[in-house]
This record gives structure tokens, sequence and C-alpha cells, in this order.
């Protein structure tokens, strides 16, 4: 989600993310400030050429902004009408920048245009003097760049290189062959310019990187060639002198080339991960290398490590699932390659990072190298499962750790190490979760498609003098008709096993190992089981692929019910008896929450996202919530999490239907969206911090209205005063936002227009969760006020009453 | 910004016997020097002041050597019939032996002929000993009796004949000088007080006591006997502490070394075994060439003296302390140099700020963390890692395999090279730890230097060495495949079947085995 960086007077770091532009501060990795105003992805930002305290942005929403970004505050807003794909505002153009849009007409061809800043006294101005400078250009940001002093400009794309002279209006085109050659692969990846001298540097899909001169002529020019890098190079930047220039690739190395010539270069290796944009401070002292997992690393200019700014790790697939950690109540999941972060939800930040595989990561396309697929925490979280895997299909390299939680030095420990502990794919892992009986009774239970199951137990080693004493070992193993295992769950007790068998269910005694009973619901295997618990813990639930969730009684072995429903998802609550169900059907994903005594749902949620829902995860709260909505009851004691396929976190919030509909909470959604990335992190946070307002400003309507009214008297006491309207355009607000609303209803409203803008950012991000029924809602109450409150929440009543009796359960099949 | 991770090297764990102080102090020993004796060696016995010399008792003879001497310094021999059990009085200048016709004699180091001869017994004499006040010595003998003389009068002090059957092993109490046990083959000991008219306390030993021993605390007695080395605790009356079965035939002798930390027992089954005084666990055996009658331990430790059936006289000598004078050589820096700056003690208000730790990688991780592929597989082909740690070289192997580089890795070597690499692998691809990786590599050999093959013998000979390897392993895994395959049809039968088909693989051999027989 990132998008560009670039740094001001070398004490901030502005980055483009999704619909933001943040201002870190380069000293101490903080984040300063969020400035949100467009409607899509900000896919340019770049410094007032001509004055270093303002930024223009453009977004797909197509717009350009010019911020003063010290304060965070929007000065101009330029509607241009079209997509802007990238921004470039060199120097040398007085008034107009120049962004990249679709051509009109065709599909997937873009063009370099000169937008005209019209210098009008408003906010808002439209900017509708468009001239083409360059036809059939990349989409990309680093597929074009602007020449020494702004006297041409260069653009790449597929084999084909243009420059076009502004002074002489002259288009050069150069082009290479096509034809690969010993592994080399012409394509432009991206070009840069250097800063004094007439010399373009391009990358290319093969590694190497091209220095281009004498291209005024056509037939004269000269390259050379810089071969480093052994896949594309992403991204090129030169010093401020031109004397460096810097690249980088999936390599994830920066490799510094001094005075254009290939024998001089530095190095700077193991960066974590693939860099994708690599930018320069003005004054040459810093760079900052942006790479594909959400994070911004900042390099001295001896090319030194300096400092990282890291957000939520955003792996390429969780394989593990989103395990809770019980000692810190943690989300776990996978991290970067080969390790695991614990991301603590309370307070939205990575706790650690823990390295599992411990072998050096290459960053090379195409290797199989082993990564983590699946993690168990014991009940107490002193223990841990990790299981890893190569990614070879037929003969995967498998190795089962186990890590002990040490408790001086607060981490886990590896504690013994299993070298192919099944001969094929590990499809599932559990501990036996027993509180009271310690560690003595802990087992570990893995099944894999070589057919069998295997229990594993702890072994205590008698010698007094080896440096351990417990190590694990292979307790038993078991198999039914040679299927292959897909599942296992311990029942709540510990006393039953169950694995799934394809098809079927088994049933195992833990202490002996005996084969109690198997169940089976034909056609479909098995995708999901759970024991129920609590008041429920006789009753076994499965899912098959054929769509049916069955609950079998344990006491009676027979079927109790059953219903026709296509299950992805089964997550049992560990605190409650209550079942999380998430079905996928023609492209929307719902949510059935049960208990396994009774066939009817406790709660219903149609077209939960639009997105498949891959992982939940029910996460313990601190305390029991206290929930006046019986509908929300089953969270009380924990909160639901899922994470979709396009790698977004969400969960569900339990305020009530009235509580969200009070005039002032502007927080729509029944789902609150998350985005897995630094921004959702703060975005999060504020959210909260917001809802926390919400509640607090409950019943006294005095005191609602003047924190109403208090964004309008912070906007005027916080804008810098030379952006400010003239102060007798001010007064009437000012005074307004003061008086008490019942009085005075336009007051109100303006003090709501204001409040609208400044939490506009907040809304866009809600995106699609919200129903239609619920903004007609709020904005009718905002509109009337106190007195139709009442009638609203009837209303509401009244409709979700019809909603539940349309949607039941019995409804769905 | 990470560092660089070396290469994982799985260690695997080490099968056999575990290396521990006691193996490495036990082994200090230099290659024992063989005397033959006349006889067979019925008792050895050090004397208790420097130097050390020891008596060995053998067939009519008792002769002493001296520490390093490998022919007597000084025989007794005026013994018409068989010399039984020469003991050394406490300083070490007396010296009494029973014999077979019944008499026991009391000679002077220094002298030849016995100073006193002590007639009593109607039988052979087998046990003497002093008691600790140095003056009175006691005997057991065939007719099953144990007697208790005067030296200065050469007189009976007391006759017990209170065991049943021959008195075979006796010894006296260091605390107590009136205190002194004797064991017999009518399975019992017994402890005698030279105040009283009978034994103090009887030990119920099992089997035929052949050797006893007491603590230099005089409070634990331990008695050796058929297969047995019991351990009993007199002040508790006689209680058993502990029973040892570590040998398989009898136990004919026992010993305990001079710190008194570890009892050593010796067998007809040719072992001698080390025991913990505090654990009872064995901690060390020797081996010998035949059953072992007796046994001695110098003081120090020094030397180790077994005697044999066969009258073979086993002496080990412990190999003298090696000093380290290498680092002796090198100039070492001034005390000062070590001081310098530690003895300050850093206040609450400075920072403290650590020297970074300098990583030591390995050659062959520093040539794969510069991606040098063909020289960091030459790195782990020399002899010293090849031979002793083939496991690194496994592992490197499978980091370039991981990494994709193996088969350049492999190609473009010489004949030497092919032969080394071909040599390793045909030796170590049956290991099953090393066979999966071992397999690619030899098929991305076969496969590079195929088109040479027949260009050089000694290739070719690796070649066939390795077919031969591999074809000798899969016809062992095809026998073991069928051994459990009968051993799964005498399991069917044993075990009740259930209805419910319920298969449990107790070994991991079988999946072990299929996994290798796919390799190929």
């Amino acid at each position: 989600r990132w998008g560009n960086a670039g740094f001001p007077p070398c004490r901030y770091l502005l980055c483009a993310s999704g619909d933001f532009v943040k201002v870190y501060s380069v000293n101490t990795e903080e984040t300063l400030r969020l400035m949100g105003g467009h409607a899509d992805l900000v896919t340019g930002i770049q410094l007032n050429p001509h004055n270093h305290m303002q930024l223009y942005s453009a977004s797909l929403d197509g717009t350009i902004k010019l911020w003063d970004f010290m304060d965070g505050i929007p000065i101009k807003t330029f509607t241009v009408g079209s997509k802007l794909l990238a921004l470039y505002a060199p120097a040398s153009a007085e008034d107009s920048v120049f962004v990249v849009i679709p051509k009109k007409g065709e599909r997937d061809t873009f063009q370099l245009v000169s937008v005209k800043l019209t210098k009008g006294a408003g906010q808002d101005l439209e900017a509708k003097e468009l001239s083409v400078v360059l036809d059939g250009v990349g989409a990309s940001v680093k597929h074009i760049a602007f020449g020494r002093g702004g006297a041409y400009v260069v653009s790449v794309k597929g084999v084909n290189l243009q420059v076009y002279f502004f002074k002489r209006k002259l288009l050069n085109r150069f082009s290479l062959s096509t034809v690969k050659k010993k592994g080399g692969d012409n394509h432009f990846s991206c070009v840069v310019c250097h800063p004094t001298e007439d010399c373009i540097a391009t990358g290319h899909a093969d590694g190497k990187i091209r220095l281009w001169r004498n291209f005024h002529h056509k037939k004269e020019y000269t390259y050379s060639t810089l071969h480093w890098h052994h896949d594309v190079v992403m991204d090129l930047a030169f010093s401020m002198e031109g004397t460096r220039l810097l690249s980088g690739g999936v390599e994830s190395v920066l490799v510094q080339w001094h005075n254009e010539s290939s024998c001089q270069k530095d190095f700077l290796p193991r960066l974590g991960s693939p860099i994708e944009y690599i930018s320069m401070s003005s004054d040459g002292a810093l760079c900052c290398t942006l790479h594909t997992d959400n994070r911004i690393t900042i390099i001295n200019s001896n090319l030194r490590f300096s400092r990282s700014i890291q957000g939520l790790i955003k792996s390429r697939d969780v394989k593990t699932g989103l395990v809770v950690d019980p000692r810190t109540k943690a989300l776990v999941l996978n991290g970067e390659p080969g390790h695991l972060q614990f991301y603590s939800l309370q307070s939205d930040q990575q706790l650690f990072s823990l390295d599992i595989v411990q072998r050096q990561y290459i960053h090379q396309a195409g290797l199989k190298q082993s990564d983590l697929v699946k993690v168990a925490f014991s009940a107490q979280g002193t223990w841990l499962a990790t299981v890893e895997e190569s990614e070879e299909v037929t003969d995967p390299e498998l190795q089962l750790k186990l890590w002990f939680y040490h408790e001086e030095t607060q981490s886990f420990r590896l504690n013994t190490r299993i070298n192919t502990p099944h001969d094929n794919h590990i499809t599932d892992m559990c501990f036996r979760d027993m509180d009271e009986l310690g560690d003595d009774s802990l087992i570990l239970v893995t099944t894999g498609r070589d057919c069998v199951f295997k229990v594993w137990g702890m072994i205590e080693d008698t010698d007094p003098e080896a440096q351990q004493s417990m190590s694990w070992s292979c307790d038993f193993v078991g198999s039914y008709h040679n299927y292959q295992a897909t599942n296992c769950c311990f029942s709540e007790d510990g006393s039953l096993l169950a694995v799934s068998f394809e098809e079927t269910v088994t049933v195992w005694d833990s202490l002996t190992w005996d084969l109690k009973c198997t169940f089976c619901h034909p056609p479909g295997n098995i995708r999901n089981i759970c024991f129920g618990r609590l008041t429920c813990s006789k009753y076994l639930i499965g899912a098959t692929d054929y769509g049916f969730l069955c609950c079998w009684n344990l006491l009676t072995c027979a079927l109790e019910w059953s219903a026709h429903l296509n299950v992805v998802v089964l997550q049992p609550d560990p605190l409650s008896e209550h079942i999380a169900a998430v079905s996928w059907l023609s492209k929307e994903s719902s949510l059935f929450v049960f208990k396994p005594n009774e066939p009817r749902p406790i709660y219903i949620q149609r077209n939960l996202c639009k997105e498949k829902i891959l992982l939940a995860a029910f996460v313990p709260r601190d305390e029991p919530e206290m929930i006046s909505s019986e509908k929300y009851l089953w969270l009380r004691k924990s909160q639901l999490f899922f994470l979709t396929d396009t790698q977004e976190l969400m969960t569900l919030s339990t305020k009530s239907l009235e509580e969200r509909l009070t005039p002032s909470s502007k927080q729509l959604a029944v789902e609150e969206s998350l985005p897995v990335t630094p921004f959702s992190v703060l975005l999060g946070k504020h959210r909260r911090q917001q809802a926390q307002e919400d509640i607090d400003l409950g019943k006294p309507v005095v005191h609602n209205k003047q924190e109403q009214a208090s964004p309008a008297v912070k906007e005027l006491l916080h804008t810098p005063a030379h952006v400010l309207p003239s102060a007798s355009f001010l007064c009437t607000i000012f005074i307004n936002s003061l008086l008490i609303s019942k009085e005075n209803k336009s007051a109100e409203e303006v003090a709501d227009e204001v409040e609208m803008e400044s939490e506009k950012a907040e809304d866009d991000s809600d995106e699609e969760n919200v129903t239609e029924m619920e903004q007609e809602d709020t904005s009718h109450v905002e509109l009337l006020g106190e007195t139709t409150c009442k009638l609203s929440k009837s209303q509401e009543k009244e409709l979700r009453k019809i909603r539940k009796t349309d949607y039941s359960w019995i409804s769905a099949f | 910004m990470a560092a660089y991770k070396p290469v994982v090297v799985q260690a695997c764990p080490k099968l056999g016997e575990r290396i521990t102080q006691d193996t490495l102090y036990w082994r200090g020993y230099k290659t024992p020097v063989q005397i033959k004796e006349f006889g067979a060696v019925n008792k050895i016995d050090f004397s208790p002041v420097p130097p050390y010399n020891y008596a060995v008792t053998a067939s009519s003879r008792i002769h002493i050597y001296g520490r390093y001497s490998q022919e007597p310094i000084k025989t007794f021999s005026r013994f018409r019939d068989a010399a039984y059990c020469a003991t050394y009085r406490e300083d070490g200048r007396l010296l009494a032996a029973g014999s077979e016709e019944g008499s026991v004699r009391l000679f002077d180091i220094s002298g030849k002929a016995p100073l006193r001869q002590f007639e009593g017994h109607a039988k052979p004499v087998h046990v003497v000993g002093f008691l600790s006040d140095k003056y009175r010595i006691f005997s057991g003998g065939d007719d099953y009796s144990s007697n208790l003389w005067d030296i200065p009068s050469s007189t009976e002090i007391v006759s017990y004949s209170e065991h049943t059957d021959y008195v075979r092993c006796g010894c006296a109490s260091k605390v107590n000088a009136d205190v002194f046990i004797t064991g017999s083959y009518d399975h019992t000991v017994k402890l005698f007080d030279a105040r009283t008219k009978s034994s103090v306390m009887t030990i119920e030993h099992g089997h035929p006591v052949e050797s006893v021993l007491l603590f230099p605390s005089g409070g634990l007695l331990v008695s050796a006997g058929g297969r047995y080395v019991k351990v009993w605790d007199v002040l508790k009356g006689g209680q058993l502490l502990v029973s040892l079965k570590n040998h398989h035939k009898t136990v004919t002798c026992l010993c305990l070394n001079s710190s008194g930390q570890r009892l050593l027992s010796g067998s007809l089954d040719r072992h001698v075994k080390i025991y913990s005084t505090t654990s009872y666990k064995v901690v060390h055996s020797f081996n010998y060439a035949t059953s072992i009658l007796s046994l001695a331990l110098s003081p120090e430790d020094e030397t180790i003296v077994v005697g044999m059936t066969n009258g073979v006289l086993n002496v080990k000598h412990r190999k003298p302390e090696e000093k380290n004078e290498k680092s002796q050589k090198k100039r070492q820096p001034a005390y000062r140099t070590y001081v310098k700056g530690r003895s300050y003690m850093p206040k609450q208000e400075d920072f403290c700020v650590s020297k970074p730790v300098k990583r030591v990688l390995r050659k062959y991780d520093k040539l794969l963390r510069s991606f040098q592929s063909s020289k960091a597989l030459d790195a782990v082909l020399e002899p010293p890692i090849m031979l002793h740690t083939p496991e690194v070289t496994v592992a490197v192997m499978q980091e370039l395999h991981r990494r994709g580089t193996l088969r350049s890795a492999l190609a473009g070597r010489d004949e030497k090279q092919v032969n080394l690499l071909l040599t390793f692998v045909a030796r170590r691809v049956i290991e099953p730890r090393f066979t999966p990786v071992l397999v690619t590599v030899a098929d991305m050999i076969t496969d590079i230097y195929q088109p040479v093959v027949g260009q050089s013998a000694v290739v070719d000979k690796q070649f066939l060495k390795l077919k031969e390897a591999i074809g000798k392993e899969i016809d062992y895994q095809e026998e073991l495949l069928e051994v459990l395959g009968m051993m799964d049809t005498l399991f069917a039968t044993f075990t009740k079947k259930r209805d419910t088909c319920l298969e449990e693989n107790k070994s991991n051999g079988l999946t072990e085995i299929i996994e290798t027989n796919r390799n190929y």
C-alpha cells in the first residue's frame, strides 16, 4: 500500500499510503501526521519545487491536492477529472505539473499530460487546461523521469525509450531488441535522469542498468551497461550531485555505484524484503527504501543502516491461520518469510517476530524455500509447536519444532526439533488443552496426508547431567483404513480425540488410544471439525465439502441435526459454547453463530463482506464486556476476527444499533473494517477513540452539543493564520458553535458540516459494509435532530424484526 | 537489517556410550603390562606406604613387585603347597599369608624366612588380615572357623566357629581395632568383635560370599557373591542398602578407589565394573581377556592390577598428566591489559555502550554468504571436515540444493575432485540421515559426468562402488521388510483384533524403509 516517498529538509519523511499521505519524523520514526482527503488511492506525491513546505499529491479520484504538510492541512484542491496515475513536478515548470492519465477511449494506454494549475482564490479549483506531452507511456511512476533542469522528459515502455525535448519540441525514440538471448531481457523497468548532466539511467528486467548519453542525436547515442542484479531492477536513484547511483531489486540489496563505473560499487545487503522504491533526501544525507512488506528503511549516506519504520507485516499467504497466543492475547500469523509475528490487537502493534526457520532467506524468484505452515499453542502458552515445510509438492522437507516459553528471557526457546515427522504434508495439529493438569498431560497430535495421525508426548530425561530435562517423542501412530487424515481436535476435557479421515470422523480415547466410534455424513470430505464446549461438550460439529454442517451427539453416537450450509470456517469460542460458522455462497460471506445443542442459530449476519473469508479467530477479551443487546450477547467474552483473501482483518463491533445511531456517532458500520496496513493501525486507534468519545457522550444533551461544536473551534484555533478566511466570516461560526443547539438549529448544522469534513476520511475507509438503510437512517436522524430519534429507534426495531423473520435459519435451505 | 544466518548443521544425537568425567578419568591409563605368574592369582595387595610395592599371591609363591618393575623384586617361596591372601600391615613392614597346609605365616618384608607361624587351622587358610591395632591377625579357614592371633606371643586369642561352610573372605575395620568381618560360602557375612565370644552381627547375602569390604568410615559393608554385589548399612543393624546386579557371572573381588568415591568389582565374566558410591550406578567398565580373580588399586589410583585365572597379572599405569607446553611458550600479555577498565563500575547516569560481538563464521559460511557455491562445496570437501563431520558437508550440500546452485557447484570438476566426491557419496549414502540429500547429489553427479564415463579408471571404479553400496542397501532393506512382515503376522496372532481396523506401527522402521526404497 505504500506509494511514494520524499524528504523535505531532512527531518520529515513523506509517504503515500492508501488514501492518505503520512508524515514521519526521521529522527524518532513516529508518525507525525496523517493527511487524508483523497477519496481513492494516492498515486503520487511531489514536493512543491517552489515552496519546500508544500506538497502536491495526486490520487485515482482525479484530484491534485496541495498540502501544507507541516500543519497537515490542505491548501488547494484541483480537480482534473480522470484517474491520475503518477505525478511529476519539475522545477522548470512554472505553474503546471505533469500527470499520467489513461487515454480516453483506449484501454491500457496512458499519456503524460501537463496540467496548468490555475491560481484561483477558492479552495476547490477546476484544472481543465490539459496538454498532452507524450503518448503511450507506462502507467507506473518509475517509467517517466524529467531530465536536468526539466529540459527533457524520458519515458520508457516495453523495450522503447523516448526522450522529448521541450525547447526544441523534438521526440527521439530508441528501442532495444526484444530478442531474449542468454537470459537477457531488455524490457525497461525504471528510469531516472542525472541531476546535472545529460545522462539517463534505465533499469531492465534482467537486472542490467544502462546509462544513456548523447541522446540528442538519433543515431550517435551511446550507452554503457552496469550489471550486478540478477533480477529486475526495481528502482534507481541518483544522489544530488549525480556521482552516486543507487539501485535495488528483489535481492533486497541496495547497490551504490560510484562515478557510473561498474568496478566501484558498495552494497548494503539483507534489507529483509524486496526493495520497491528508493528515494534520496534533498541534501543527500539520507536515503530511504520502501519494501514490499510495509516497511521503510532509512539509510545513511555512507550506506549504513540507520532505522526502519515497520508496519504490520503483510505476508504473501497466511498459511498458519489466525492463532491467538494465550499468554499475550496477541494474534499470531506468518510474518517475514520464516518468521512468526505476534501482533497485539489491544495496542495495535507488533509485539515481536520469532525466527522459526532460522535459515538465510534467499531473495530469488523460483526458489523453493521452507516456510511456516502450522502453529499451535498449548493452553497456557508455555509450549509452541510449529511446522515448516519447503514448497515442494512431492517430497516435502518437513520439520516439527517445539518451543518452550522461557520466563527469564521472555521468549520462546527451541526445545525439540523433529525431522520428517510425517512422510507427507501435515494437515492439522493441536495440543491437548488441559488447564488444570499441568504439563504432564500435555500431548500434541499431528495429522498428515501420509494417512496417519501421530501423538507426541513429553519424556523426561533422567540423566541429571543433561542440559535439558524435557524432550518430545512419538507416542502413538494411528490410522484408519489408509485414508488421509485431515483434521484433529480434542474435546474440552481432553478425554477424546476426534480425527477426520476424508469422509469419516473417528473418535479416539486419549488414554488408551482405542477407536471409540466413527461418524460419517456422505458425500463429501470433512472440512472442519470441532467439539462443543461447556454445556454442549457432548456434541461434535463437522462441516463437509458438499455443504453440510452436521452435529453428532457423542452419547447416543447419532446425528443430532444437520444443515445445508457451505461452511468455510468453523471456529469455536474458547470461553463459551458458541460456535461461529462462516459460509461462502454466491460471492458473499455470511456469518452464523450457533450453539450445538439447538439447530437454530442465535445470530446471522448475511452479506458480511464480498470477499471470501479464509480464517477466523476468537480473541478473548480482557474483561467481559457489558452488552445490552441480546443479539450480540455471544460476543461478551471474546471478540471475533476475520481474515479475508485480500488480507483484510475485520472484526464485529458489539455496539447495538441504537448506540451507533446516536446523532453524534459517525461510526457507521456494523463491522469495522481494518485493512492490514500501518494505516489501519493508526486508523483503528483513532476510531476507537472516537467510539470512546461517543460512549462518553451518551446522555447529557448539552454536553453532547458542546462536544459537537468543538471541532469547529478546534479547526479555528489550529489552522495557521495565513490560510484562514477573514475574521468576519469566521465570527458567526465561532459564536454559533458556542451556543446551545436546541435554540439554534442552524448552528448545529454548521457544526455538523465542519465535523463531516473532518471525519470524511474515516467514512471513506469504512467502505462497503454499510448497508444503505443504515446510512439513510443516520442522515435522517442528523437532520431532524432529537425529536425524531425515538421514532427511528422504534423503526429500527421493527426493521430488525422483519429482517430476522426474513432471513431466518429455516429460509436458508 | 538482519545479519547473515549460518547454515544449520543438523546435529545427530551420539549413539552409544556417553562421554562423562568418569570415562575420561578411567580411560587415562596406558596400555597394560602383562606378567605371567605360576598359577591363578588369588590376591593382590598394595603396600600402604611409598613406594607402593604390591604383593601378588599365586600358586605357592608370593611375589613382591615394584611400581614399574616387570620382575619381582622379592619372592617368598617357602610354601609346600599353595599360598593364599598375602596382606600388608598398615605400616607396610609385615606381610601375613595363609596356606594350603593350614598355617598362617608372618613375614618381614626385608627377611626371607617367616617370623611367626600360627598353627591352629585344620584346613587351608584362605583369608588373613591385620587388625588395625597392628598386633593381631585374623584368619579364616576351610575348617569353618575364624581365628584371632596375637603376634608378639604367636598364640591364638579366640576362635569362632560360627560359619557352616568355608570362610573365604574377610576384612578388618579401620576405625575399631577389635572389629573384623568374614564372609563364607554358607551365604553369610559375620561381624566379630574380639571382645565378645560370639559374632555381633550376621548378614544374609543369599549367595556364597566371595569378597567383603568395609568402607573407610566403617559404616557401610559391601559383600560380593554370586552375581550380586550388595551394600549393607552396618550401623542400622545390617540393613540392605542396595543390591547391584551388573555382572553375569560370579563376582570375585571388590575394591575401593583411594578417594572412596568409586567401588570396583571384578568378576569371572571378565569385566571390572566401576560404580559411583553415591548413586550406585555403573560409571565405567573395563574388559579383560580372562576371568578375574583378584583386583587392586594403588593409592591415588596410579595403578590398577588385575589377577586372572590363567595366572596372568595385568598391570595398568596411569598416563602422566599432559602439560600444556605450547601455551607456556606463547608470551602472555601483561596482566594489566586484562584488568584495564574492567574494574570500573558504571554509575547510574552513565550510558553503557557494549562492544559489538564479533561473529566468527566458518569458511563455508563466508563463501555461501557471498554466493560462491563451488568454493563453498570445495571448502566442505576438505578431508578433515569430510571425514570427521560429514553432517557439515551434507548440510552445505542441502543448502546449495535449496538455493538451486548444487548442480553448478558439482559441475566442472577434475578427476581428483570427482573421485573425492564419489568416495564421500558412496560411503555415506546409506546412512539414513544423509540419504535424502546424497541421493540427489548422486543423481546430479551421474547426470553431469555421464558423458565422460570411461575416460578415467579411478572415477569408474568409484561409480561401481556407489552402485554396489546402493545394491547392498536395497537387499538389506528388503530383508528388513521381510522380517517386519513376519513380525507383523506374529503380532497379529497375539493381539486380539477388534472389528474396527486399527493399525498400530510401534516401530518407525516401516515408514523409513519405504521411504528409502522409493528413492531408488
